[in-house]
C-alpha cells in the first residue's frame, strides 16, 4: 500500500476521486419488500456499496431462556457475504462483525417500542452483499427500512452515514478506497425526527471542533437519508392509489 | 390520494388532535407520530390515524382462527398469528374433565388443523389460553382459510359488515374474518371461492383507498362474467 | 447474533432512585462530584515474565494488562511495520456475570477500541519494530486481564495498556547466518518506543445527567455510555457510543467538556505512576 502523503485523494477543483464535492453523498437507492418470507425486508445502496436487511418477529424464541420478562430482545446480525470483499472474506464471523453486531443493534435499541412484545424476540439480519465503505451506516439505514416494512412499531426511523478526515479535510459518506487512507473515519447514526444520535464511533485522530464539524455533516446527510426512507415507505402504498 | 387523507411514516409530526389506537401512537412530551405506516384521515377537522401494519396481539374475547402446530400432555399448542403461542386445553375442548386413559387426543385435534375459538386470557405474562365452548367454536371442518394481514380486517368487514356481506351476496360464500387476520370461507363453488379470494387480496393491498367498495364490486362483477358464474 | 442483554444484575429501584437525587445536587453515592473519576492506582512490572506489564485500579475495579513481545511476519500491506495485537479476557473470577468461553461482544468491543486508540494515535512506534522487512518483525501482543468488575472497563484497560506498554522492554535477538533469528529473552535491547500516549474516558448518562468514570452499579443503572480517547495534545483519537439510549447533539457536548477534563487526571495518574519506577 502507498504510503498516506503519496496519494491524493482530491483533483485540483477540490473535488474527490469519483467527482463528489466534500459534502456530497453517493447516489443512495433503497427499496422495501425485496423478501418474501421475512416480515419485513429492505435492499439500501450507497455507491457501490450493497447491503440487504430483514426483519423477523416479534416471535417466541426457540430458546425460551433469552426473554426479557417486560419487553421485547432485539438480535442483529451484522453480515459480510463472502464475495462481498475484494479478497474472498471467510463466511465465519469476525471480531469486526461481532462489534458491529452490537454497535448497531444499540443504534436501534432507542427506536424500537420493544415493550409492546414482552417475552419475544424481534430478529435483524443485515447482509453486506457488496462493501465498498459505509457497510454498517448502510445497513443500519437498511434495517430500519426493514423494520418500519415489518410493522414492528417505531418512535421514529434511523439513518446512518459516515464522515472522514482525508488529508485534513471532513467529506461525507466516505467509500472504500477513501476509508483506507482517511486520518479518521466517523460513523454515525441518528433519528433526526427526535434528535437523538443513536450510532456514533471515531475511528482516527481530530480536533473537537472537527468532530463536531463532521458531525452537523453527518446529521444534515442523515435528515436527506431519513426522509428518503420515509419517501419509499409511502411509495409502497401509492403505487395502488387511484 | 382523497383530499384528507395521506399516508404517514414513523416519525413523522401528527397534528396534536389526532386520535387512534393507542399503542400506534407515540408520545414524545408535546408531540405525537405514528409508530408505523398508516393513514392520517381527516374528517370533519378531526385527525384519526389508522395503522396499515402491525402484528396481531390477542385480546381477551376476540374470536380468532387458529392453526394447531402441536400437541402437549393435556392441551394443543395454537398458532394464532401473533407472537404468542396460544394454549387450548382437551378439557375445554371436550367441555369435560379430560381422561388420558379413555380420551384419545389425537382422535379429537391433530397438528395441521384449524379452530375457531375464542381468547379466554391474555396478559403479559402468560400466553394466551383458547376455549371452543361458544356458539360456531370448534375445529374447521371445512372451507378454505385466506392470510391477509391483521391489520387489513377491519377494511374487508367494512363499517357495519358492509363490504364482507356485499362479498358475501355477490359471491354466495359464507365468510367469517377474524381479528388475527385469517379469513374463513365457505363458497358454493370453486369459481366463486376464487373471486372472493381476489377481492379479499384487492382489499388488502388498497386498504387506504376510497371508493373501495365499488371497485371491489366491478372486480367481482367482471370476474363474475369472465368465468361465467 | 447481538442480543439485548437479558442477564444483567439487578439494581433495586430505590437504589436508582437515591442516586439520581444525589447527581440532582452534583453527588454520587461514593462522595465524588460528577465530573471526577476514582481514586487510581498504577503499578507496573508485576508480572515478571512478560516484557511489559501493569495492574491498574480504578475504584475496586481492577485489570491486569500484559504485554509480550515476539518475532513474527508482517501483514502483506504494512511490511515496513511491527504488528500491535490487542485481546481482552473478562475471566469468571471477576465478576458473577462473566461466563467461562471465548470472549463475548463486551470483551470483543473492549479489545477492539483500545486496539483502535492505541493504533490510530500511533502510540507504538510500529516502524520501530521492523527486523528484516517484510520478513521479520516483533509483534506486541497487548492482553488485558479484567480482574474485578466494578465499572469502567475501558478506562481502566486503557490506563493498564499504557502503563505495560511504557514499561515495555524489547528483547535482544541473534540472527544466524541461516537467516534464523534466536530471541535471547533474558536481554534487552531498551524500551519499546512509544510515540505517544492516549486514556479513555468512559462516561455515562442516567436521565439527564452525564458522569465519568461510572461503578459498576451505575452502569446497570445508565442508559448508554460514551467511551472517547483523548490523546497528550488533547486530541480526540477515538469514541465509541456504547449502550442502549441515544445522545443529543447538547449531551455530546457536554460528555466532551467532562471527558476533556477527567483526562487530564487520568494523565496525571499515569505519568506519576510511571516517574515513580523511574
Amino acid at each position: 500500500m502507498a504510503r498516506k502523503d503519496d496519494v491524493t485523494l482530491f483533483r485540483e477543483d477540490g473535488t474527490r476521486l469519483d467527482g463528489r464535492r466534500p459534502d456530497e453523498m453517493r447516489p443512495i437507492k433503497m427499496e422495501v419488500g425485496v423478501l418474501d418470507n421475512a416480515d419485513g425486508s429492505a435492499l439500501v445502496e450507497f455507491g457501490r456499496t450493497k447491503v440487504l436487511a430483514a426483519v423477523y418477529g416479534p416471535r417466541e424464541p426457540v430458546q425460551k431462556y433469552i426473554v426479557i420478562p417486560d419487553k421485547a430482545v432485539l438480535r442483529v446480525r451484522y453480515h459480510m457475504a463472502p464475495f462481498s470483499t475484494s479478497e474472498r472474506k471467510s463466511p465465519a464471523p469476525s471480531r469486526r462483525e461481532v462489534e458491529l453486531s452490537k454497535v448497531i443493534r444499540e443504534a436501534l435499541e432507542p427506536v424500537v417500542l420493544t415493550d409492546q412484545f414482552p417475552r419475544t424476540a424481534i430478529d435483524i439480519f443485515i447482509e453486506v452483499l457488496q462493501a465498498d465503505g459505509g457497510t454498517r451506516t448502510t445497513g443500519l439505514t437498511a434495517a430500519s427500512l426493514a423494520l418500519a416494512d415489518a410493522g414492528i412499531p417505531m418512535r421514529a426511523l434511523v439513518g446512518g452515514v459516515a464522515v472522514g478526515k482525508i488529508q485534513g479535510r471532513l467529506v461525507l459518506d466516505i467509500d472504500e478506497v477513501e476509508d483506507n487512507y482517511a486520518e479518521a473515519d466517523m460513523p454515525v447514526g441518528a433519528a433526526p425526527d427526535i434528535g437523538l444520535i443513536t450510532l456514533f464511533q471515531i475511528n482516527g485522530v481530530m480536533t473537537r471542533e472537527e468532530v463536531m464539524k463532521g458531525l452537523d455533516m453527518a446529521l444534515e446527510a442523515i435528515n436527506r437519508i431519513v426522509e428518503m426512507e420515509k419517501e419509499v415507505l409511502k411509495s409502497k402504498y401509492m403505487k395502488v392509489e387511484v | 390520494m382523497a383530499k384528507g387523507r395521506r399516508i404517514v411514516a414513523p416519525g413523522e409530526q401528527l397534528p396534536p388532535d389526532t386520535t387512534g389506537p393507542e399503542e400506534y401512537l407515540v408520545d414524545h412530551g408535546g408531540w405525537k407520530s405514528p409508530a408505523t405506516l398508516g393513514i392520517l384521515d381527516e374528517r370533519d377537522g378531526k385527525h384519526v390515524f389508522i395503522p396499515l401494519q402491525g402484528v396481531y396481539m390477542p385480546r381477551k374475547g376476540d374470536i380468532v382462527i387458529g392453526l394447531i402446530t402441536g400437541q402437549g400432555i393435556v392441551n394443543w399448542f395454537v398458532d394464532i398469528n401473533s407472537p404468542y403461542q396460544a394454549i387450548l386445553t382437551v378439557q375445554d375442548f371436550l367441555g369435560r374433565p379430560f381422561n388420558p386413559m379413555t380420551d384419545d387426543m389425537s382422535k379429537l385435534l391433530r397438528v395441521g388443523d384449524y379452530v375457531k375459538a375464542q381468547i379466554q386470557a391474555f396478559d403479559r405474562t402468560r400466553n394466551p389460553t383458547l376455549t371452543v365452548q361458544g356458539e360456531g367454536l370448534g375445529r374447521i371442518v371445512e372451507g378454505k382459510i385466506v392470510e391477509v394481514l391483521p391489520s387489513r380486517i377491519p377494511r374487508i368487514i367494512g363499517k357495519k359488515h358492509s363490504m364482507i356481506n356485499m362479498i358475501s351476496e355477490e359471491t354466495g360464500c359464507e365468510i367469517y374474518a377474524a381479528v388475527n387476520g385469517r379469513i374463513h370461507l365457505k363458497c358454493p363453488n370453486e369459481d366463486s371461492e376464487a373471486i372472493a379470494i381476489l377481492a379479499i387480496k384487492k382489499i388488502e393491498r388498497e386498504t387506504h383507498t376510497v371508493g373501495l367498495t365499488e371497485r371491489v364490486k366491478k372486480l367481482i362483477e367482471e370476474e363474475k362474467k369472465v368465468r361465467g358464474v | 447474533m447481538s442480543m439485548t442483554p437479558f442477564r444483567v444484575p439487578v439494581v433495586p429501584t430505590l437504589k436508582k432512585e437515591a442516586f439520581i437525587s444525589l447527581y440532582r445536587k452534583g453527588m454520587r453515592i461514593d462522595d465524588r462530584d460528577l465530573f471526577t473519576p476514582r481514586k487510581i492506582e498504577i503499578e507496573t512490572g508485576v508480572i515478571e515474565k512478560a516484557e511489559g506489564s501493569a495492574l491498574v485500579k480504578l475504584g475496586n475495579t481492577k485489570v491486569l494488562a500484559g504485554v509480550k513481545i515476539e518475532v513474527g511476519t508482517p501483514f502483506k500491506d504494512t511490511p515496513n511495520q511491527g504488528v500491535l495485537t490487542v485481546h481482552a479476557e473478562f475471566v469468571p473470577l471477576a465478576s458473577p456475570v462473566f461466563e467461562p468461553g471465548p470472549p463475548d461482544e463486551n470483551a470483543i468491543e473492549l479489545a477492539r477500541v483500545i486496539d483502535r486508540s492505541l493504533r490510530e494515535v500511533g502510540a507504538v512506534d510500529l516502524e520501530s519494530l521492523v527486523i528484516r522487512e517484510g520478513e521479520k518483525v516483533w509483534i506486541v501482543w497487548v492482553d488485558l486481564y479484567v480482574i474485578d468488575h466494578d465499572g469502567n472497563l475501558f478506562d481502566a484497560s486503557m490506563l493498564a495498556a499504557m502503563a505495560a506498554l511504557r514499561t515495555a522492554k524489547l528483547p535482544d535477538y541473534e540472527e544466524y547466518e541461516t537467516g534464523e533469528i534466536e530471541v535471547l529473552k533474558d536481554k534487552s535491547q531498551g524500551p519499546l518506543k512509544i510515540n505517544h500516549t492516549v486514556v479513555t474516558v468512559t462516561t455515562a448518562k442516567v436521565g439527564d445527567y452525564i458522569i465519568v468514570d461510572p461503578t459498576l452499579d451505575e452502569e446497570t443503572i445508565a442508559d448508554s455510555r460514551m467511551v472517547v480517547a483523548i490523546d497528550e495534545q488533547g486530541r480526540i483519537a477515538g469514541l465509541q457510543k456504547t449502550g442502549e439510549a441515544g445522545y443529543t447533539r447538547e449531551e455530546i457536548q457536554k460528555v466532551f467538556n467532562i471527558s476533556q477534563g477527567a483526562a487530564k487526571v487520568y494523565f496525571k495518574s499515569l505519568e506519576e505512576a510511571l516517574a515513580r519506577k523511574g
